[in-house]
């Protein structure tokens, strides 16, 4: 009773989680807390040890070492408790694909203990939109509404924590912006989001963040703080040759890192380095035209390059 | 006949009309348009517009229900063996054998292409050098990382030097730095005349290519620089152009 | 790998050497009531013979239907009362050859073997004595009269198909879920693994029961193989044989990933044994004694005896109870592995 007491204030906790399969460390010392109510995301791309992560703490797989609860069970000694009580949606949208969308969600109703009219109410939002294909079979629907239909399963309990293992890989970006809207309602009804995503951009979605790679955390903040304590100055440049621009400012001794970005480059300089006139007309020797060059706040992908980089 | 070649011969890509149907269903409608030698031109839509299907006609893969269309100067309904010697091809799922070293696999393909074995001997130490990846020559492809074997995947799908070469999704997951080495290599191909067909789900590839096309329920609902696109649609990233068009569909996929 | 370049060796070796439908060493059980130089001659020569193996010796007509019952002998050689002294005196005598016909093949094998190696010793009289002797020896097959060839494969088409619903299907079944992923949503969900097992099976359980009956139907009415013992006991015997097979496919299942490995460990773990070693096609007895041995692990063969015994042969329960107690303690020790295998977790 003590131990829950203790814990209970944070939905999820880790403590120095180890996990190595054969000799590949998936995850080295993570920790990291998520308060009630929050919607914290795992940010990093494929093969960063997300999954291992989510399957550690959803008690499907054990960790080589450290600990880790979950609404404020262990997830070794109490996984009974723990399965009671989160949601799950795995990165492959694991639907019977022979089975109708009603079907499926009255299956899980049913695994649940529970039935679709006992919390409709939360997953209602979300279940109308495909509705409509209630008797078409789950193989048959989009990718955007196989990840409806995966979500509504995993609420249909009511669950106090959910668990979303990239549910927006392989998802176009407008059904992706859907989602997160979504998420977003979830929220404001109080369950406890875990999020993973390879995208940046859906990083400034989350409350808070923590950015992963080679099974190691490289910070965990919200998405401002992450962002306002990138150490220094980005630029965003434009010229009308942009290969021969990006090679250029990677040759040029003012910046210290630049890479292609949409349709500028963006080029990190230290604030020594910071002179925006001499960078032009290091340029406009160089032979470019219509150089635009303006000083601009990082993204966190451009966070995310800087620790990962370190 | 002749005049029509050489009329072309700076055209890559032209699909005039270009329809698949399956049953009542049309996958690609009608789409028109075509690709300059050296363009990187950007196939984007939903899940579910048409896109691969349109690629797979492309690739002399499907056989088009309607209209028609020349790959690298070849007919695709008909001539979908020359098509296919003169493309490069790579998608995010399966590009390499992860049970083959680095080097077998560069060797494989080079061998499926018809290329000699002093050639691929010659290319592959220079591509080892290009990639810096002299160490992992001797590795297991299935060993790597995911961001090491997309860069690999992608110089093997040109090793043949094609005139095109389609990419499927081919950065998904991959991590940011290693995104961008992807598309240096890119620009690096294109830079040796190869011309790059690619399809993305991340926005912001989307604003590397000279042109794009947004696919919208199996039609091409816009096609032009991603510039004009901006301007075109009053918008400043290629991602809110996306959403404007994308929420016009009716169909899922 | 291995295996595809392993297996056309071991099934050369196997059906070339090991397996071999030919009869050898019949155990045979004889019945003298009178103890003389003829019958012991007769004897020691069926015994000599690499086709048979006397292994009993009785004394009463009583004791016939016990040897059979526990399958201690595939034939009983009797000598009718005073075989020695009617052949001297008469120059005619009577054996009776009693084959158990189950496997009608076999049975015409081996008492053609016996009738010439009887015929042989009456030659043999013949030649010391010069003397018309006579021995007849009168063939009764047992069990199956018409020597149909239905008597010998129904039982042993009922062990192979209730294995492969039950075993195979149940492993593909699960392994499937592991597949798509949804065993990951089931095993995170407060269901207890038991019933994730249970749900599985029944299905399969239900099928085997309903092809069991079917395949009584087909052989009692088409094939006309009657149950000659009860049917109640064959219905208890089938049932703990589903019992075994789908723990069997429960073990499959736990340590299978993927719906081929299922299907290939279970074809090459289950089917191939079931075919070759539960002596449905060819005699156990007949096999190199590794081979008997590890015949010993098939649950077929367990099966096949029993139901052997008890449809064909109308023996009672108690008759099988050695087949029942294997079968049992099989199905206990792989129910018991596979659900400490089977993991609460994914790994």
């Amino acid at each position: 009773m003590d131990k829950q007491n203790i814990q209970s204030e944070s939905a999820i906790s880790c403590k120095s989680i180890n996990k190595t399969y054969d000799a590949i460390e998936a995850l080295k010392g993570v920790d990291f807390e998520v308060e009630r109510g929050e919607i914290f995301g795992i940010i990093g791309p494929d093969g960063a040890g997300k999954t291992t992560l989510f399957r550690i703490l959803t008690t499907l797989i054990l960790a080589d070492s450290g600990t880790a609860s979950v609404d404020g069970f262990d997830v070794v000694n109490d996984y009974k408790e723990i399965r009671k009580r989160v949601g799950y949606m795995p990165g492959k949208f694991s639907l019977y694909q022979d089975l109708t969308v009603e079907e499926n969600l009255n299956f899980f109703a049913t695994v649940f203990n529970t039935t679709i009219e006992e919390n409709y109410e939360l997953i209602k939002d979300i279940y109308q939109q495909i509705e409509p294909f209630k008797n078409r079979r789950a193989g048959k629907l989009s990718g955007g509404m196989k990840q409806k239909l995966a979500l509504s399963c995993a609420l249909i309990h009511k669950p106090s924590v959910l668990f979303l293992d990239e549910p927006t890989t392989g998802v176009d970006p407008v059904s992706r912006k859907e989602f997160w809207g979504m998420l977003k309602n979830l929220k404001a009804q109080g369950i406890t989001i875990l999020v993973s995503t390879p995208y940046m951009d859906e990083a400034s979605l989350c409350d808070r963040i923590a950015l992963i790679q080679n099974g190691q955390f490289l910070k965990i903040d919200t998405p401002k703080n992450i962002v306002s304590q990138y150490e220094n100055k980005l630029l965003a440049v434009q010229s009308d040759n942009m290969y021969k621009l990006l090679n250029d400012l990677r040759a040029s001794e003012l910046t210290s890192n630049c890479f292609a970005f949409g349709d500028k480059h963006h080029v990190s300089v230290s604030s020594e380095q910071l002179s925006i006139n001499n960078l032009k007309e290091t340029l406009d020797k160089l032979g470019h035209t219509n150089i635009e060059i303006r000083e601009i706040e990082p993204t966190i992908e451009d966070c995310f390059m800087q620790l990962s980089q370190k | 006949m002749e005049k029509t070649i050489q009329h072309n011969s700076n055209k890559v890509i032209i699909a005039e009309n270009l329809t698949k149907r399956f049953g009542n269903f049309k996958a690609v409608d009608n789409i028109s348009f075509e690709v300059e030698r050296g363009e990187i031109f950007g196939f984007l839509g939903a899940n579910g517009a048409g896109k691969t299907t349109a690629m797979r006609m492309l690739c002399g893969l499907s056989i088009p229900t309607g209209g028609k269309g020349l790959v690298a100067g070849y007919d695709i309904g008909k001539q979908t063996e020359l098509v296919k010697k003169n493309i490069g091809y790579m998608s995010q799922k399966f590009s390499l054998y992860d049970d083959l070293k680095v080097w077998e696999n560069i060797e494989l393909f080079g061998g499926i292409y018809g290329m000699k074995d002093q050639e691929i001997k010659e290319k592959t130490d220079e591509l080892m050098r290009a990639l810096d990846f002299e160490s992992e020559r001797n590795k297991l492809v299935g060993s790597l990382p995911l961001g090491f074997k997309q860069k690999l995947a992608f110089s093997v799908s040109i090793f043949h030097n094609p005139q095109v070469v389609f990419l499927d999704e081919p950065t998904g997951g991959v991590d940011p730095i290693t995104r961008r080495q992807f598309w240096e290599l890119i620009y690096d191909a294109t830079s040796r005349g190869i011309t790059v067909f690619v399809t993305t789900h991340y926005m912001d590839e989307a604003e590397y290519c000279n042109r794009v096309s947004v696919m919208v329920d199996g039609k091409i609902e816009a096609l032009d620089s991603p510039k004009n696109l901006k301007k075109q649609f009053n918008a400043n990233s290629m991602d809110e152009v996306f959403q404007q068009l994308a929420r016009k569909a009716k169909r899922g996929d | 790998m291995m295996i595809l370049l392993l297996m056309p060796i071991i099934q050369i070796i196997l059906f070339g050497f090991a397996l071999t439908t030919e009869v050898k060493d019949t155990q045979v059980a004889v019945l003298v009531p009178t103890n003389d130089e003829a019958s012991s001659r007769i004897i020691d020569k069926l015994n000599a013979s690499a086709y048979f193996d006397v292994v009993a010796r009785i004394h009463t007509t009583d004791e016939i239907q016990p040897v059979f019952r526990d399958a201690k002998a595939k034939l009983v050689v009797v000598f009718e009362d005073h075989f020695g002294e009617k052949l001297r005196h008469n120059g005619t005598a009577h054996i009776q050859l009693l084959a158990d016909a189950t496997d009608p093949n076999a049975a015409t094998s081996f008492t053609f073997y016996a009738s010439n190696i009887i015929n042989s010793y009456q030659q043999e009289l013949m030649g010391e004595n010069k003397n018309p002797y006579q021995i007849t020896p009168e063939v009764k097959m047992l069990f199956n009269p018409q020597m149909k060839s239905s008597f010998n494969f129904v039982p042993g088409v009922l062990g192979m198909i209730m294995l492969l619903i039950c075993a195979m299907m149940t492993s593909i079944a699960i392994v499937r879920e592991k597949e798509m992923g949804t065993m990951e949503i089931l095993l995170v969900s407060p269901m207890k693994p038991i019933y994730i097992i249970l749900s599985k099976i029944t299905p399969y359980f239900v099928l085997s029961c309903v092809n069991f009956a079917t395949i009584m139907v087909l052989s009692v009415f088409v094939l006309g193989v009657p149950i000659a013992g009860s049917f109640m006991s064959l219905v208890a015997v089938s049932l703990l044989y589903i019992f075994v097979s789908l723990s069997f496919g429960l073990l499959v299942s736990t340590i299978t990933h993927s719906q081929q490995a299922a299907m290939l460990v279970s074809g090459m773990g289950l089917m191939i044994p079931v075919m070759l070693l539960s002596g449905m096609m060819f005699p156990i007895e007949n096999m190199p004694l590794p081979l008997q041995f590890i015949s010993n692990i098939v649950p077929a063969k367990w099966y096949i005896r029993a139901v052997k015994a008890i449809m064909i042969e109308g023996l009672g329960i108690t008759s099988v109870l050695k087949e029942v107690g294997v079968l049992c303690l099989m199905g206990i020790v792989l129910v018991t592995i596979s659900l400490k295998k089977f993991k609460v977790r994914l790994e």
